[in-house]
């Protein structure tokens, strides 16, 4: 699939203002059921994380380390702080580890290029959890099924937009086709880089280990200070070695229930 | 260990696995069932028609054991048959769910052939059931090391062997104890030998992750289960391989101290992965270097 005709996400942090909308509209939109209403006591962040029930999730991060920072972030104060956010999304990944690790195909690429968990089929094994290289995706405790961002898998089919997409109300968060979406987003990050030199682009590189992202990010920071992880990776890639390990060590142990029993006094 | 490394306000990055514990103690269950069937063939060429009756039995009940907990852990136990519906190489739950039922089968018509006293029919599928045993005390080991769990991830050439000793120390050691103790030599012997390999496959699974990743298997839950496992199975190889020959009481100990040593290995790594994908620095400080 090229990256003309897959569709993702371009969320481009540094217009973000923390408003969770995309957060409501996601929950709206996909019947998503509310998570409670304990405070983190850490920021206004206090969704803290994507989960099974919760698809976008605004990160709030909270720097005034003193730094005189060249600030770049849309809230920022004269003593050199600065307030980063970001709408966190599960990242669509070209080689998606929750879907080669799926055991009932209940995980599939959809024909927009996006991974979606198909609810009929789903039954709960849990593996796609910890595959996840970002966390993302999780079993929800109502349904004991996996759940995560389907890029509304329903309204891409009748031609509309993700509602996180369509709620933001500053198009930090940005939906198309992913080669439009790359193509933009460099002009961004050629502008921001000048203001701000930590702007990265994360997850647009398609030789990173997952293959690029399908749902890529604009960061003023370090991916891990977003609670993202740096340097991502599928493990499948490293199946074929794990199973030659495997095979070393099945190998062996057929060698030594052989030597054990040679020798050894028969039953009779 | 220092934690210098930056992360959003200390919150894991990676989920960690929803497993509850029946899938640690399937671990050892289908790597107990496995090997013993694998024993069986062994001991029925050597004619020791004793231990592969234990071994065969063994197989059987460790294999419906192992489904039961399988089943038990999923969200929607009612849809277990849908890990059926595919046969997808690059996923080693598919591959295992197919190593297991596969498994299930010979071994449940060994140990039927085995208990009506059709030796000559129990053959055959006694024969499949001890080449399959072998992958199923295996692939669950590749089955953790293919996550994102760094302890997991980066331990994925050992994990292996450490799961492979564990199943034919286990095997040996419970095998073991429903034959006369003449029977059980060649048990005894495995045992001896599958226990000294776990102390070193472990230990060289914590050296080789170093000092960053080694120490989710030296701390918490998953470090007391190491100890204990370590100190079971240093009793076991001593009481059975040393004194196991001469002595029968320390022989049944020894087989005691095997199992438990072999199920808390596996405890331990279960909480080892926990433990590394909960702190982010794992995840961070692995992939900045």
């Amino acid at each position: 699939m090229t990256l003309e005709t897959r569709m993702g996400f371009f969320t481009d942090t540094t217009l973000c203002i923390g408003c969770k909308a995309c957060e409501v509209a996601c929950k709206e939109w996909n019947q998503l059921p509310a998570d409670g209403y304990e405070l983190s006591g850490q920021s206004y962040d206090n969704t803290g994380a994507l989960s099974g029930t919760t698809w976008r999730h605004v990160a709030f991060v909270e720097q005034f380390d003193g730094e005189a920072h060249d600030l770049i972030a849309p809230i920022s104060f004269e003593d050199g702080g600065r307030w980063l956010m970001s709408s966190d999304v599960c990242k669509h990944c070209t080689h998606a580890a929750c879907l080669d690790v799926c055991p009932t195909g209940a995980l599939f690429r959809t024909e927009f290029g996006t991974v979606v968990v198909q609810d009929d089929i789903c039954n709960g094994c849990g593996y796609c959890v910890p595959a996840c290289p970002f966390g993302v995706i999780d079993r929800r405790p109502d349904t004991g099924r996996a759940a995560k961002c389907t890029l509304c898998y329903d309204r891409l089919k009748d031609g509309q937009k993700p509602a996180c997409a369509k709620a933001c109300p500053t198009e930090s968060i940005q939906f198309g086709n992913l080669s439009e979406l790359r193509e933009r987003a460099q002009k961004r990050l050629e502008k921001v880089g000048t203001i701000d030199a930590r702007a990265q682009l994360y997850g647009a590189d398609t030789n990173d280990g997952v293959g690029g992202f399908g749902a890529f990010f604009l960061l003023t920071d370090d991916p891990e200070v977003y609670g993202l992880p740096p340097s991502p990776r599928v493990t499948t890639r490293d199946l074929p070695g794990m199973w030659k390990s495997a095979a070393l060590a099945g190998a062996a142990l057929a060698a030594a229930i052989v030597l054990c029993t040679v020798g050894a006094p028969n039953g009779e | 260990m220092e934690n210098n490394s930056r992360s959003y306000y200390g919150r894991p990055i990676l989920k960690p696995h929803i497993w509850k514990d029946y899938i640690a103690a399937y671990f050892f269950i289908g790597g107990l069932a496995g090997a013993s069937a694998t024993l069986a063939i062994a001991a029925r060429a050597r004619k020791n028609d004793a231990l592969a009756r234990s071994c065969t039995l063994t197989a059987a009940g460790g294999a419906a054991l192992s489904a039961a907990l399988l089943i038990a852990d999923l969200g929607n136990p009612e849809r277990f048959l849908n890990m059926m519906r595919v046969v997808k190489v690059t996923s080693p739950m598919n591959v295992g769910t197919w190593i297991l039922s596969a498994f299930g089968i010979t071994s449940g018509l060994a140990a039927a052939a085995q208990v009506i006293g059709a030796k000559r029919s129990a053959r055959i599928p006694a024969t499949l059931a001890g080449t399959l045993g072998i992958p199923l005390a295996t692939y669950t080991a590749v089955l953790i090391a293919d996550t994102a769990v760094p302890a997991w991830h980066e331990a994925r050439r050992e994990l292996p062997f450490v799961f492979v000793a564990g199943a034919a120390m286990s095997a040996a050691a419970w095998n073991s104890l429903f034959v006369s103790h003449r029977h059980g030599t060649m048990a005894r012997r495995l045992l001896l030998a599958a226990g000294t390999c776990e102390l070193v496959a472990h230990r060289r699974m914590v050296h080789r992750l170093g000092t960053l990743l080694g120490e989710p298997y030296q701390v918490g839950r998953a470090g007391t289960c190491a100890k204990v496992a370590r100190a079971l199975t240093t009793v076991a190889v001593i009481s059975t391989g040393a004194l196991g020959e001469r002595f029968r009481s320390t022989a049944k100990i020894g087989a005691l101290a095997a199992l438990a040593g072999a199920l808390c290995e596996r405890f331990s790594v279960f909480y080892a992965g926990t433990q590394s994908a909960l702190d982010p620095r794992y995840v961070v400080e692995h992939q900045r270097r």
